[in-house]
């Protein structure tokens, strides 16, 4: 269904282009990517690492001057080791009509709603490409029809949004995954239209001097599934995708002092089991010129909850995150992010580095290193204890 | 009779002329470069920046700069990041104040996120060059006090010399030396001190270009780390004013279009 609303989309996306000046550019990337266990495998038929290719070209036009514009992004990913993992999706493809009070938006977008850095609760229009990297922050495209009204009080955003996209997940031979496999194939859904359902949701946001606010609601198939036991084809036993109709209400809150960035994000869900509150907020604390130099650091530090603790389907129940930012402000624009996630019941850990520097004017080189430590079996993180590594990036953009 | 009557009314206004302090003469000059280029409306243009340190290994960046002027307050921009090339369609939007921190939202499109920023690092580098953000930020009269020095020929051009004093705490500068030809009411160079009051750097204007039969601007800036040896060239171009431009290409809206 996610194909043939791409297809209807692109029909409507060219018939626009062509009354449009051509004046469009590509850009984009190409990167190769490199991940290195520590451990030997937990689960038979997995492997040591794993290559991968990563193509994510962009054509981008614009005219009426600005109003209208024209997003093209897909993606492409070629792995060595999970077949699940190679994978293509449509990250954007879309046409913006910007008028003065209103702006309408069409096709397959990504959007991002929230502040905070440790996780995204309110965030939720976008399904979570997992397989791409266990921290969730990779989301696949969604069709949506997006209506935003510009006033004195805020932006008020409808939204549309025809097409569920399933979670990925590791596949048999991928690392990062539970003991047992989901398996997609049999996704179940609480809705009769299953992923043709049409989902809504509206947004509320606006700044008031130092205050950027937002409030939302969503109403459809949950992007975040339960993992319910059950048998594949071959009689093995697997985790299947249930996916909910859901109600969440969010508030995403943030100040700024001098110095100071104090975030809230707040998320009130049912129709997935109970009914459960889940926040997490904290504040990033930047300290401008160390030392005399031209280095930024800034401290971070979130606490998150979630009233269903040990329940939850997520691994942030009770749970502290520290971390560091250094940016260097440098030419090849290096920076580093040092974090800590501390689950305050069962003393499990987390540690996360990324860090990233350019090299001349089209490259960049990151890496990220994560290690899991002392998860109890019922954690979710648990699964993920043998598969401590470290990811290493090259990109060439064009 | 009349002769008497005009030497009486110079010497009414002589002595008032002579009372005014330098602090007061540095005041009004820069109240009158400022009431100069006034009423420009909005204004666009493309930049090119060259970096180059001790060793001259060069890199470039490319950005885009919109910006709305607002009366009684500081201007609204919106920056456009095109080169390097792994930052291209990041974008920055800046609500300056003549008083108190700007207001400051970057978008990062890799995430599709908008990010509500700290202006407090306004002495931090601008991309890794020897600009920093507050040398590149519109210029209100009220960020500084202000102190004439002398007359000075610089370039062939008779100038103001004056000392000018950051009112933020936050200013990477203790002082900074300004040339302002006594013709046009232009900058033509500014000499930067650090906080412990070293010589830090010089930026020097050059190729300046009246648009509107009013408003001056020059196409090169030219900046040098005294301490560091580096040094950034600022080439600007596609100059344009009155395009038409609202608060609404400015808004959190437009930074998420804005590519």
């Amino acid at each position: 269904m996610a194909r043939v609303n791409a297809t209807w989309f692109l029909v409507v996306m060219l018939g626009w282009g062509n009354l449009a000046p051509a004046q469009g550019q590509w850009s984009g990337q190409l990167a190769s990517e490199a991940r290195l266990f520590a451990d030997s495998p937990a689960h038979p038929g997995q492997g040591a690492g794993s290559l991968s290719l990563v193509l994510q070209p962009e054509y981008y036009r614009s005219w009426d001057e600005g109003r209208q514009s024209f997003l093209f992004a897909p993606f492409l990913r070629l792995d060595s080791r999970d077949p699940e993992r190679s994978h293509g999706d449509i990250r954007e493809l879309s046409w913006i009509r910007a008028s003065r009070d209103w702006e309408l938006r069409l096709g397959i977008r990504k959007v991002f709603w929230g502040v905070t850095e440790s996780q995204h609760l309110v965030d939720i229009l976008n399904q979570t490409d997992l397989v791409e990297n266990p921290d969730g922050e990779d989301k696949l495209g969604q069709p949506m029809v997006n209506l935003a009204l510009v006033r004195e009080w805020g932006t008020l955003d409808l939204f549309l949004l025809p097409g569920f996209r399933e979670r990925t997940f590791p596949g048999i031979e991928g690392r990062l995954r539970p003991a047992l496999v989901v398996d997609t194939d049999q996704a179940v859904y609480e809705s009769s239209r299953e992923e043709r359902r049409i989902d809504a949701a509206l947004r509320w946001s606006h700044y008031i001097g130092p205050w950027d606010l937002g409030l939302s609601h969503f109403h459809g198939t949950s992007r975040e599934p339960r993992l319910l036991p059950g048998v594949n084809s071959g009689g093995q036993p697997v985790l299947v995708p249930h996916y909910d109709v859901i109600h969440q209400t969010g508030l995403a809150l943030q100040r700024i002092a001098g110095d100071w960035l104090w975030k809230l994000e707040l998320i009130r869900r049912s129709g997935q089991d109970d009914t459960f509150t889940a926040a997490v907020g904290g504040f990033e604390y930047t300290l401008v010129g160390l030392r005399e130099s031209v280095v930024d650091l800034g401290l971070l530090l979130e606490y998150s909850f979630d009233d269903r603790k040990d329940t939850a389907p997520n691994p942030f129940g009770n749970d502290l995150f520290l971390g560091s930012r250094w940016v260097f402000n440098d030419v090849d624009g290096t920076e580093i992010l040092a974090g800590l996630f501390l689950d305050l019941d069962h003393h499990g850990r987390l540690y996360n580095l990324e860090a990233s520097r350019r090299i001349g004017n089209a490259w960049r080189l990151s890496a990220e290193l994560r290690v899991w430590q002392a998860f109890p079996i019922t954690d979710p993180l648990h699964a993920f204890q043998a598969d401590d590594h470290l990811l290493v990036e090259l990109a060439r953009y064009f | 009779m009349r002769t008497i009557s005009v030497v009486l009314l110079l010497s009414l206004f002589i002595p008032i002329a002579l009372a005014e302090t330098p602090e007061e003469r540095g005041l009004a000059i820069a109240r009158e470069a400022d009431h100069r280029d006034q009423g420009w409306g909005d204004f666009s243009a493309s930049m090119t920046m060259i970096l180059r340190n001790a060793q001259g290994d060069e890199s470039h960046r490319q950005l885009r700069v919109r910006n709305l002027e607002v009366e009684g307050d500081g201007d609204k921009t919106l920056t456009i990041f095109d080169e390097p090339l792994d930052v291209k369609g990041t974008a920055l939007l800046t609500y300056s104040h003549k008083t108190g921190p700007d207001d400051q939202w970057l978008y990062l499109p890799s995430l599709a996120r908008v990010k509500r920023i700290s202006s407090r690092n306004k002495s931090g580098p601008f991309m890794g060059s020897e600009f920093a953000y507050e040398d590149i930020s519109s210029d209100e009269v009220e960020k500084y006090t202000y102190r004439y020095l002398r007359d000075e020929v610089y370039e062939g051009m008779d100038c103001f010399v004056m000392e000018r004093y950051p009112v933020d705490p936050n200013s990477g500068y203790s002082r900074q030396v300004v040339w302002i030809d006594q013709a046009e009411y232009r900058p033509q160079q500014v000499v930067y001190y650090d906080r412990k009051d070293a010589l830090l750097k010089t930026l020097r204007f050059r190729d300046y270009r009246q648009y509107l039969d009013q408003y001056w601007r020059a196409d090169l800036f030219l900046m040098e780390n005294h301490q560091t040896g580096k040094s950034t060239e600022l080439h600007w171009s596609d100059q344009q004013f009155r395009q038409g431009l609202t608060d609404r290409d400015f808004d959190q809206n437009s930074l998420r279009r804005a590519r």
